[in-house]
């Protein structure tokens, strides 16, 4: 059985600053979800719903280092993004925050509107059609943080520990 | 699973090495360091920090290795930004912080100048700029705000160990030409993320002629080209340089890249290098200043970390001496730490610039990252800054190109963008 994620389109270079746009960092991160994308795909924030994935081309995330950028996209509901490449403190940010990030060199293969399911244990992107796009391998240790929800219920758990024993 | 000590290895490998108590480091290994500083400031620092800590019950791990700048909110404009900077000043107090700097300049700035920083040392710092600290050998990166709670915590990091890719620059600059032009070309040439979070190392004959300030550009824009850092090998001048800020301990030997250690080079010629000017909406959009000759300009911003530092008001400074800016052009000068603006007053580079019209704002983040929008919509605006991604300083409609403080105080001197060598001949 496999849980199947709708697809929503990007080009390439998606910035931080077109997921968390500047002039509204002074708010709170649902706020800031709200305009997330709002220049390249002004329905997203507003349509998105939980589970959808988003397929972008390369270099997404790339720019600041503000994680408000993962954040918008985990308090949308958005299960992963799959792109050929990202911003590389985009990519610490997104596991951080629970958000699953998929390299996929074929991203930009993905339609507008599709379905598609992610299999985890072969590391690949299952289309409509049943073709099957590679991704690469992510270490075994951030998964487990994406599982988690992010670092910070991670932290939360290993404290608890150390404090009971 | 450590290799022998002799194996060569890139200043990365031995920087992220030292931080993980191993003698040696292979490309790939994912290792764990240890922090040696943590910076942030009042945007990504207390205002997400204190409800994570304090949902979390915990205590930073050692105070004495934080520092917290207030930059990016002050002056505070309005009842937002007084409310962030008042989260951030309070639990300064509350949490009785060594290391607060309050409006005295850009974190990335301020840090080295207040001696923070120096060769060997691991940090990371809740800005994306915070490779600018590659420029004193340190191996230094930014960070979102929960993985700087993992480190405030923990004291802990981990990393993937980066492939070097060392930027060799033959030759001198010209004349006009600076860091911030070799920083745009290789931008240019290599894409926004063409460093593919991996490690650059800037070297050659024209690096190691450069000024610490002039190195701590090319660092800072690093980021820029998607690397994780931006490192120059320490020598001279960076102990030069450290000696004026106090800092203490400084040791320079073995921080260099090992003969035959594995990296992919690119060569450069620094001495056929002209004045780039990157285009809207994209550093990478980058072109010798012809091609954009006779573009108009409506404002021009001097400011930033990567822009507005005593080098650069100085080069400002050398293009407007005893000019005036045309009506029609508004120039903006935000100098990025008191220290340089204290220094640049003493020199008579701030008169130079009040007296050709400039204006000049607080030292903060301002109009770079949007946070103090005053730059008008439509407008086009040439600026010193590090990024001009759409609406990024505030106006979704202004067009802005970057380029170095001559190039820009050239364009608003000429009301259009153009080539400082004409103006400085």
């Amino acid at each position: 059985m496999s849980v199947h994620h709708r697809v929503w389109k990007v080009g390439a270079d998606v910035d931080t600053d077109q997921l968390a746009p500047g002039a509204y960092m002074k708010l709170g991160i649902l706020d800031i979800a709200k305009h997330c994308l709002e220049g390249v795909r002004p329905e997203f924030a507003a349509e998105v719903k939980a589970g959808d994935v988003l397929a972008a081309g390369p270099n997404f995330g790339i720019g600041s280092s503000r994680e408000q950028a993962a954040d918008a996209l985990v308090k949308l509901g958005v299960k992963a993004v799959v792109a050929p490449s990202y911003g590389g403190l985009y990519f610490r940010n997104a596991f951080n925050l629970g958000l699953l990030l998929l390299t996929c060199k074929e991203a930009e293969a993905l339609d507008e509107g599709e379905q598609i399911s992610l299999d985890l244990s072969t590391w690949t992107v299952v289309r409509a059609n049943g073709q099957r796009l590679a991704c690469d391998a992510i270490p075994e240790f951030l998964v487990a943080m994406v599982e988690a929800g992010g670092l910070l219920p991670q932290l939360k758990l290993r404290l608890q520990q150390q404090r009971a024993s | 699973m450590n290799k022998p000590t002799n194996t060569p290895q890139t200043l990365a490998q031995k920087l992220i090495a030292k931080a993980a108590g191993r003698s040696h480091v292979a490309v790939g290994d994912i290792v764990n360091c240890q922090v040696d500083l943590a910076m942030f400031h009042d945007s990504s620092g207390p205002r997400r920090l204190k409800p994570m800590l304090e949902e979390l019950g915990a205590e930073i791990w050692d105070k004495s290795r934080v520092v917290l700048v207030m930059d990016h909110y002050v002056p505070e404009r309005d009842d937002d930004s007084r409310r962030i900077v008042r989260i951030a000043r309070e639990w300064a107090v509350e949490q009785k912080l060594p290391h607060v700097y309050d409006s005295l300049g850009i974190c990335h700035v301020v840090l080295p100048q207040k001696g923070h920083l120096k060769p060997g040392m691991f940090c990371v710092g809740g800005d994306s700029h915070s490779p600018t600290g590659g420029a004193l050998g340190t191996y230094m990166f930014g960070v979102g705000s929960t993985e700087m709670l993992g480190v405030v915590v923990t004291g802990q990091l981990w990393v993937r160990v980066p492939q070097t890719f060392l930027m060799r620059w033959n030759n001198r600059l010209q004349p006009g030409v600076t860091a911030k032009d070799m920083m745009l070309h290789m931008i240019g040439r290599f894409g926004m993320n063409g460093g593919a979070y991996q490690a650059i190392e800037f070297c050659g004959e024209a690096v190691k002629a450069l000024s610490m300030q002039e190195r701590m550009t090319m660092s800072n824009m690093s980021a820029e080209m998607g690397s994780q850092v931006g490192l120059i090998e320490p020598d001279q001048v960076t102990r030069d340089w450290l000696a004026t800020t106090g800092a203490k301990d400084v040791q320079i030997e073995g921080w260099h890249t090992d003969e035959g250690a594995e990296a992919v080079a690119h060569e450069f010629d620094a001495a056929t290098l002209v004045p780039q000017v990157a285009a809207p909406h994209s550093p990478a959009n980058t072109k010798s200043v012809d091609e954009f000759k006779n573009t108009p300009i409506q404002v021009a911003y001097i400011g930033a970390c990567t822009g507005a530092k005593l080098e650069d008001l100085r080069a400002a400074a050398q293009v407007l001496r005893g000019q005036q800016l045309p009506a029609g052009v508004r120039l903006m000068v935000a100098p990025a730490s008191l220290q340089d603006q204290a220094q640049a007053e003493s020199e008579g580079v701030m008169q130079t610039l009040r007296q050709s019209g400039a204006e000049v704002l607080p030292t903060s983040c301002g109009a770079c990252s949007g946070y103090g929008g005053s730059i008008p919509d439509g407008a086009n605006v040439i600026a010193t800054t590090a990024r001009n991604f759409k609406g990024r300083m505030g106006s979704a409609t202004a067009q802005v190109y970057l380029a170095s403080p001559y190039t820009v105080a050239a364009s608003a001197l000429r009301g259009s963008i153009s080539d400082p060598r004409e103006v400085l001949a």
